[in-house]
């Protein structure tokens, strides 16, 4: 029953094919069974039995929702009450949060089970998750390799049926690409289409939190739920949600599609390159048609990114003092000792290198040359976007440059790391909704085919990615090993 | 372009971030590097160009004045390294 989908186990659950109680057992000893992934921090059996119960109760009273009782899993990021809410960091290592996340709010009055908290790169600072205090998450894949990163271990649980479907953020690619390097479905919203609220920031900026799912139709499904407008974040978009299955079936006769050439240069693996060449002829067959378009501000994402989001950081993480939550240093000698002692022994390197380099950025003399110039970049990326998406209805490409990397390969050389994020970063900087998609393998490895939409079409992505789910199976594989 | 070791202690002083002697070097290095991607900014000519700081050039949202939140304080304080009678504790700062 791991592998069915939210619709198909809602369907169980309805008919006494299996409780909820039964779905979450089984899920609860695969979770023993692989914890060698290392894909959870937190496994919440107790919470997660009792969560089945009360919606194997509510199942009775046909009041129940699709989520209702399925069983999945949240990012370490979201804050969850009265259980630790790490961030995949050693500052939050005794956090237990007093208050739940929005997102997390919405899974519960839906009825969904918690079955825990999934591994993450520490403070969502990662391509790899290899960051996390907690060590590296392995790819089912190929479990020399690492799941990608900052949603590392909701990418893996996914992949691995170690959950149905679980939560994401991506700040600059961090649901996309794990979920391409998985072979997952994962969708970032528009920003400010999911509350931030309780979802511990990094770069408020251009932090979203989206779904992380098997299939197109279930990632509708968990947006349903996610997306609204909330009170509690002052950068919420009080926009009405649409019904995102509603358009799943639409046809793709005569839909735009542009290819950025820019996404198709110099460094993308020709592996990558044929697999999503394939997975756009297929949407030629299912009656799109393509252009090339080009993107000339895009270069310049990455550098851009890379001023804006530790500007942000230096600032979001200068909550962490050591004095009111986390951690703190042992015997501290004055006030200043106990901020920097707190600080320097609780966070990790990349969080350290981000955090210094956004304090150069925003420091008098520089923030003009770094900050301003790197928003102003920004702006024209932006318009790069809103330009492309005025003539073409969706834009498509890869995920990442090459499929999922060796652990331990990347990770002494941060700029590298940085490097491999060049299709995704620029999508969070113009805000826009983006996808990724499982197009396929490239020497055994998955291959996300990215579809990059108008801000708020959420509905257009979901309706291709199911369209093109109709007449591909990529997305029903299962890694050897996890049948 | 490249940032000192010096330079690497002034922000690490600034963002009150403690960083073991033997690890500044590398930071310098990795920051170093940063920076070198960065200065490809000034390849793209941006006069006249408004900067962006939200993606939907939104303008924080205002709300009517009255309480909506409730501070539990025992709640909040139970999960705090060091309290007393109330107070958050830290070493002495005024002798």
């Amino acid at each position: 029953m791991y592998n069915k989908t939210i619709a198909e186990l809602a369907k169980g659950l309805r008919s006494g094919e299996f409780s909820s109680v039964e779905l979450t057992s089984a899920f609860l000893d695969r979770i023993k069974q692989h914890r060698s992934l290392n894909a959870y921090i937190t496994v919440t059996e107790d919470l997660a039995l009792q969560q089945a119960k009360a919606a194997d109760l509510r199942l009775a009273t046909g009041e129940a929702e699709l989520l209702t009782g399925i069983p999945m899993a949240q990012k370490d990021i979201f804050c969850t009450e009265g259980v630790k809410t790490s961030c995949g960091s050693k500052m939050l290592d005794n956090f237990i949060a007093p208050y739940n996340a929005t997102v997390v709010a919405k899974f519960n009055d839906a009825g969904a089970v918690m079955l825990g908290k999934l591994n993450m790169d520490e403070f969502a600072m990662g391509s790899s998750n290899e960051t996390s205090y907690y060590g590296s998450v392995k790819n089912p894949w190929d479990t020399h390799t690492v799941p990608g990163g900052s949603s590392g271990g909701s990418a893996a649980a996914v992949a691995a049926r170690l959950a149905v479907c679980a939560t994401g953020t991506d700040t600059g690619g961090s649901i996309r690409q794990p979920a391409a390097l998985c072979g997952i479905t994962g969708l970032k919203p528009t920003y400010g289409r999911v509350s931030r609220y309780g979802m511990i920031a990094y770069a408020s900026s251009l932090d979203q939190g989206g779904p992380m799912t098997r299939s197109a139709e279930d990632s509708a499904i968990m947006l349903q739920t996610m997306a609204g407008f909330d009170d509690k974040d002052s950068t919420s978009v009080d926009l009405p949600v649409p019904d995102y299955r509603a358009g799943l079936s639409n046809s793709l006769e005569g839909l735009k599609i542009g290819l950025p050439k820019e996404f198709f240069g110099e460094g993308l693996n020709s592996d990558v390159a044929a697999t999503i060449e394939a997975a756009i002829d297929e949407c030629r067959k299912l009656g799109a048609t393509v252009t090339e378009i080009s993107m000339p501000s895009l270069k310049l994402a990455i550098p851009a990114y890379y001023v804006i989001a530790p500007a942000e950081c230096s600032a979001n993480l200068s909550r962490f003092d050591g004095v009111r939550f986390g951690y703190r240093c042992e015997n501290p000698a004055d006030l200043t000792d106990l901020y920097t002692r707190s600080r320097g022994e609780g966070f990790g390197k990349e969080v350290k290198r981000r955090i210094l380099m956004g304090t150069y950025a925003l420091s008098a003399g520089y923030y003009d040359a770094y900050y301003i110039k790197a928003q102003k970049i920004r702006r024209l990326i932006s318009e790069d976007f809103k330009r492309a998406l005025s003539e073409v209805d969706v834009m498509m490409g890869p995920v990442t440059p090459s499929t999922a990397f060796g652990i331990g390969e990347k990770i002494g050389n941060p700029i590298e790391m940085y490097l491999s994020d060049i299709y995704t970063i620029a999508i969070n900087l113009a805000g826009v909704p983006a996808m990724s998609v499982p197009a396929g393998f490239a020497k055994g490895l998955p291959v996300g085919l990215q579809i990059i939409g108008n801000y708020f079409a959420e509905d257009k992505l979901l309706n291709i990615a199911h369209q093109y789910q109709q007449v591909t199976d990529w997305h029903l594989r299962i890694p050897k090993g996890f049948e | 372009m490249s940032l000192t070791v010096s330079e690497v202690k002034d922000c690490a002083h600034l963002a009150r971030l403690g960083i073991e002697e033997r690890d500044v070097g590398s930071y310098a290095k990795d920051l170093s590097g940063m920076l070198d991607l960065m200065t490809q900014m000034s390849d793209l000519d941006t006069d006249g160009v408004e900067p962006m700081a939200h993606p939907m050039d939104q303008v924080q949202r205002l709300r009517a004045d009255v309480v909506t939140e409730q501070v539990d304080r025992e709640k909040f304080q139970a999960i705090a390294p060091q309290v007393e009678a109330g107070l958050y504790l830290v070493p002495k700062v005024i002798e």
